[in-house]
């Protein structure tokens, strides 16, 4: 069974059609890349996906089950998790106590004004698990806000894996990085994706990153799915040359 | 893997507090240094009740604090519970009978579910809007106890009522001079353990996570109104039982001390010791109290003392006087 699935999804603003008649299947265990030029429509695909606001026609569904119209919190719950274009964490916290928090959120402990000793080692063991998961135990104890950017967006995915995801969607997640912290998220994601089989579904302008790490290329342009394929497809598809590649040199 | 956790974990314990080296030690003579007041204070020429008030003043700010300082919240209004706290107390003495634990506990609960009340009203609210309508409901406490004349005593404020012997199971207790100082030291206590307490929960975790970017606590599922009205009901039942004290103290309580005014007053003196810090409105509170009795002597102006000294620590160290000294002990 595929984990996701889009059956012939649009999506209109009033008059603009953001998106037309999208098919797209997703596998478990997939790293799939979004590309397509601005204003294609790859945020809007991300907004329907985890529920910010409903398709105007068409099907979704996740793990076989149709989630059309379901409320963010309500796919949160089922495993679908998405970060933003701008870096959501808690940035006057030290990196552990982001971790803390999440992890707190995650099992449901929020609203209880006393912990006792066994749910705090609990909250500690999940929290130092997630440090290592995103290879940030040597910052812990670092204020967030005095990270660089990267390390900033890499704080941002410990706090998403706190749901545990089976379908994560990353909104440009090496956007503004140097680098060498493009090469770390990389990794990261590489790793998350590879040993922890999490699905994994991200915007992405960079073709090095794109073409290196993605299974497969999902392109847009004006709302339309363009193309789709593994990286040699797509590298030899001529209308992703005509319309994408090529208008880019 | 799991020794270094449990480790980590002792060591972060109380990492939402400055993380100090000998934390406990200054902890311990910050207490002796409390326990021992009504000894030191007349040997530097003070009294006793100075030392009360600092922590009345104390309790009140840092009640008011969970809510400003942790959870982001400015309110403007919490007077009003400070007040209710007050009358709870006084009404209770004069009208009710002579029992001191009955009448705390009805200045704590009256003043404590009018902020458990009024928090679904303004927890949708953010920024100066909640500053805004915080005012609003805390005058409209302000005009209650100024126009219920026959029952409140009106604008001249409620007389009639005194500290009653306290009942202990040994016996009773006269509360005068350093007796009432611990009794309220006890107090102050209790309200302090209880903010501890929940500021190194997960609920006081959340709390700093919605000051901090209440977007993305949503995103993780954590409705953030939920919480801010949590918070303004705790911070209403601390700041109230400062207010039970306040009545005890003087003998008395007025719509002043109701008043938007002393709201602000509370503001500040949390500013001013630093709200980002636990004790920072100790601090603050301590500076207020006291020069309030001593620059009050000299100059009637002795609120632009207070003002001069706001402004500069405004300008000058943001994380208030507190957050100074524990950002340089750190750094």
């Amino acid at each position: 069974m595929s984990l996701l699935e889009l059956h012939g999804v649009s999506r209109s603003f009033g008059a603009l059609r953001a998106l037309s008649d999208i098919d797209l299947t997703v596998e478990p265990g997939e790293l799939r890349a979004v590309i397509g030029p601005n204003g294609a429509g790859k945020t809007t695909l991300f907004n329907l996906i985890s529920g910010f606001f409903p398709p105007s026609a068409g099907r979704i569904l996740f793990e076989g089950r149709e989630i059309t119209g379901e409320q963010p919190a309500r796919l949160v719950a089922r495993g679908i998790i998405r970060t933003f274009q701008i870096t959501e964490i808690f940035p006057d916290l030290t990196v552990y106590e982001n971790l803390r928090l999440a992890v707190e959120a995650a099992m449901g402990l929020t609203f209880r004004p006393f912990l006792g000793a066994a749910g705090r080692r609990a909250v500690a063991r999940r929290a130092e698990e997630l440090l290592e998961a995103v290879h940030l135990a040597d910052k812990a104890d670092r204020v967030a806000s005095e990270l660089a950017h990267g390390d900033q967006r890499i704080v941002e995915m410990g706090i998403t894996l706190s749901r545990e995801p089976r379908l994560l969607l990353l909104d440009e997640p090496t956007a503004g990085m140097g680098e060498e912290e493009t090469e770390h998220m990389v990794g990261i994601i590489r790793r998350l994706n590879r040993e922890r089989g999490i699905t994994m579904l991200f915007i992405e302008h960079d073709m090095d990153i794109i073409f290196g790490v993605a299974d497969r290329i999902t392109v847009l342009e004006n709302g339309t799915l363009l193309a789709e394929g593994n990286a040699a497809e797509i590298a030899a598809n001529e209308a992703v040359q005509a319309a994408y590649l090529g208008s880019r040199r | 893997m799991s020794v270094e956790t449990e480790t980590r974990e002792r060591t972060r314990a109380g990492s939402s507090l400055p993380a100090w080296s000998g934390e406990r030690l200054r902890f311990a003579i910050f207490a002796a240094v409390l326990l021992l007041a009504p000894v030191w204070l007349p040997l530097i020429g003070s009294y006793t009740d100075l030392g009360t008030r600092v922590l009345v003043y104390a309790l009140a700010a840092m009640g008011l604090n969970l809510l400003l300082g942790f959870t982001g919240g400015l309110s403007f209004g919490h007077a009003a519970y400070f007040g209710l706290g007050a009358y709870g107390t006084g009404l209770m003495l004069r009208y009710v009978g002579p029992n001191m634990w009955l009448a705390v506990a009805a200045g704590v609960l009256l003043g404590g579910f009018a902020a458990t009340l009024v928090g679904p009203v303004v927890m949708r609210r953010r920024g100066i809007y909640f500053a805004m309508i915080t005012i609003a409901i805390g005058q409209m406490f302000y005009f209650i106890a100024v126009r219920w004349n026959n029952f409140t005593g009106g604008e001249d404020g409620l007389t009639g009522f005194q500290r009653e012997p306290l009942a202990l199971p040994g016996g009773s207790v006269t509360l005068t001079g350093p007796h009432f100082y611990y009794f309220v030291l006890f107090f102050f206590a209790v309200g302090v353990f209880l903010l501890w307490r929940v500021l190194n929960s997960p609920l006081g975790h959340a709390m700093v996570g919605a000051r901090e970017n209440s977007r993305r606590l949503e995103f993780l599922g954590i409705r953030v109104e939920r919480l801010t009205w949590i918070s303004f009901a705790i911070s209403g039942f601390v700041t109230a039982l400062a207010g039970s004290m306040n009545a005890l103290l003087n003998n008395f309580t007025s719509p002043l001390d109701l008043y938007w005014q002393l709201s602000g007053y509370f503001v500040i003196i949390c500013v001013l010791g630093g709200m980002r810090n636990f004790w920072g409105p100790f601090v603050g509170a301590a500076i207020y109290v006291i020069m309030q009795d001593y620059a009050s002597t000299m100059t009637k102006n002795w609120l632009s003392v207070i003002g001069v000294m706001f402004m500069l620590v405004v300008l000058f160290f943001p994380r208030g006087l507190l957050g100074v000294l524990a950002r340089r002990r750190s750094g």
